[in-house]
């Protein structure tokens, strides 16, 4: 049997979906256990919302008020203190997972498989390296811990119905102060989280300008949208780093992605070659995103969008 | 502050499309344009701006590689670093590897603050950083956007999947960095004659007393599954009903 604790992500209130996809990657190596860990302040509601989830066994809820943000530094020392009786820990690759595991897998003394997309063994997996433009089977050491991070464009989320068990531990590990939270910014927003979105809208530097990307917004609202950007468009400053998809921004898998004014350079493509059906619209005809587009349209931006937002409502 | 550790990894460039080998066995490096990591060298610019800030600053670029990452010690050196320091191997270097070997050069050098890229663009792992921090048992900051010196501490911003986040660490700390932190300067001709006068130290993983040994066997590299190309519809009508049709909107 393989013991999986997987590392749980959430805000307090609700369990990240990246979560759920974990899941879905530790029912795939074989006859696994798998175990939820939450670290928090008051991780009571996303407990019940883990335990939900099919497949969970066991949730461990790590409370504390030094828990309270999840600093790498302090989550780090309290997941390596419970890993003794897991085979694997497992973690999303966001920005919370890549941050935390390697801390972990260092202090275990072990090495980490990043952004395992897919199980082929309980000890051999598939990754992308050079932005996704070689996959590499690795296989791990058996006798050893084995750490990941799970891509979470590479899974389903978890379905729920799960009964699984809630049990809260109290860990005697002395935490460090070296690292303080000092705050948050983000564009809060209505529209569907990017990440998880079935729908995304994304703009590229042809936009030309932050207040142009209200067409996009008008697009995106009118079908349930995220709102996505190229990397040229973040650093033009049309919109905020935490739309960006890409190999550097958010990997995304969503059933419909439109492209807008993105010529679909390869870092961007990386990050959406998962996506169900793409559609690219650019008023240039060579324009690389063409070449994985299901659906293409040639022509300038600033009439089609507005019209396409316009005979959707229709 | 007085010394500031640049980690920095030889990779493929990053304008260089590579391919994989026909046999499976990784991707084709012979003859193919190598670079500084494009993160590291965001790293190393941000060092060297902290020392023009401050003054009284030394910049050690440091790397794990063959001899020919010499070159990019080098031009590491002409962009301003005081000095460099090769770990000359020729064996697969791991994260864990790259992280304890840079943990002794950390001991033997005592820096205030250590730097390095997010991720390396060939195996992109996004590991060494945390890692070095988690052994040399200080402070990590990672993705970072913004950095602010003051008083021992350092204040970071941080590009997260919400948004923007600041953490307060004290030094000596770990920071690994983002795109947006700055944009690295162009090394001029003058500058690489000085960074041939520049000290450029040789040591290896053995007089470290860090053992190569790796931990993952990589068993074949693949190609990516390609997406097929699509249809090119003539105009926005046609567009809308084929979303509608598909069921897609």
């Amino acid at each position: 049997m393989h013991k999986v604790l997987i590392v749980g992500e959430h805000d307090g209130k609700a369990l990240n979906p990246s979560t759920a996809k974990c899941v879905t990657c530790a029912v795939a190596i074989p006859d696994a256990d798998i175990t939820i860990v939450l670290l928090g302040n008051d991780t009571s509601k996303v407990a019940t919302q883990a335990a939900a989830l099919a497949g969970v066994k066991f949730v461990v809820r790590v409370d504390r008020p030094e828990n309270a943000h999840p600093l790498a530094a302090i989550f780090a020392p309290q997941v390596a203190a419970l890993a003794a009786e897991y085979t694997h820990i497992l973690g999303p690759s966001t920005s919370f997972g890549k941050d935390l595991l390697p801390r972990v897998a260092a202090l275990l003394g072990v090495a980490q498989v990043s952004d395992l997309m897919a199980v082929e063994a309980a000890y051999r997996f598939r990754r992308p390296i050079y932005a996704g433009n070689a996959i590499v089977t690795v296989e791990a050491d058996a006798s050893r811990k084995l750490i990941a991070t799970v891509r979470v464009a590479s899974f389903q989320a978890a379905a729920s119905g799960g009964t699984g068990s809630i049990e809260s531990k109290a860990l005697a590990v002395t935490l460090p102060t070296h690292t303080r939270y000092v705050g948050a910014k983000s564009g809060s927003t209505d529209r569907p989280d990017l990440q998880t979105a079935a729908r995304v809208v994304s703009g590229g530097r042809a936009l030309g300008s932050a207040e142009n990307f209200k067409l996009l917004f008008s697009l995106a609202d009118k079908i349930g949208a995220a709102v996505g950007a190229s990397r040229a468009a973040v650093d033009a400053g049309y919109a905020p780093n935490e739309m960006q998809v890409g190999q550097t921004g958010k990997i995304i898998s969503p059933e419909l992605y439109i492209a807008i004014g993105i010529s679909g350079a390869i870092q961007h493509l990386t990050g959406i070659k998962d996506a169900r059906t793409i559609v690219a619209i650019n008023k240039d005809g060579e324009a690389p995103i063409f070449e994985v587009a299901d659906l293409g349209l040639v022509g300038d931006l600033f009439q089609i969008v507005p019209e396409l937002t316009r005979l959707i409502g229709a | 502050m007085q010394k500031i550790m640049v980690c920095i990894k030889r990779v493929v460039d990053y304008n260089v499309r590579i391919r994989v080998k026909p046999d499976g066995s990784g991707v084709m490096l012979d003859g193919v344009k190598m670079s500084i990591n494009p993160f590291d060298e965001i790293a190393l610019e941000e060092a060297l701006r902290i020392k023009e800030r401050s003054g009284g600053i030394e910049v050690v670029a440091v790397s794990i590689g063959v001899a020919d990452t010499q070159q990019q010690l080098r031009t590491a050196l002409a962009m301003g670093a005081d000095r460099a320091i090769l770990v000359q191997t020729d064996s697969p270097v791991e994260p864990l590897t790259a992280a304890r070997t840079f943990l002794a050069l950390a001991k033997k050098e005592s820096p205030d603050l250590i730097l390095l890229g997010k991720q390396a663009i060939d195996d992109d792992a996004n590991q060494t950083g945390q890692m070095l921090a988690a052994l040399w048992e200080r402070p990590q900051a990672t993705y970072a956007s913004k950095i602010e010196i003051a008083a021992g501490k350092a204040s970071v911003t941080r590009e997260v999947d919400a948004g923007l986040e600041t953490i307060e660490v004290d030094l000596p700390a770990v920071i690994t960095v983002d795109l947006r932190l700055n944009e690295p300067r162009y090394v001029k001709l003058p500058d690489i004659m000085k960074a041939k006068k520049k000290t450029l130290d040789v040591t290896s993983l053995d007089a470290l007393g860090v053992s190569s040994a790796t931990l993952l066997k990589t068993v074949k590299t693949e190609p990516p599954a390609q997406r097929q190309k699509g249809v090119m519809v003539k105009d926005v009508v046609e567009l809308a009903n084929l979303l509608k049709n598909k069921g897609l909107i």
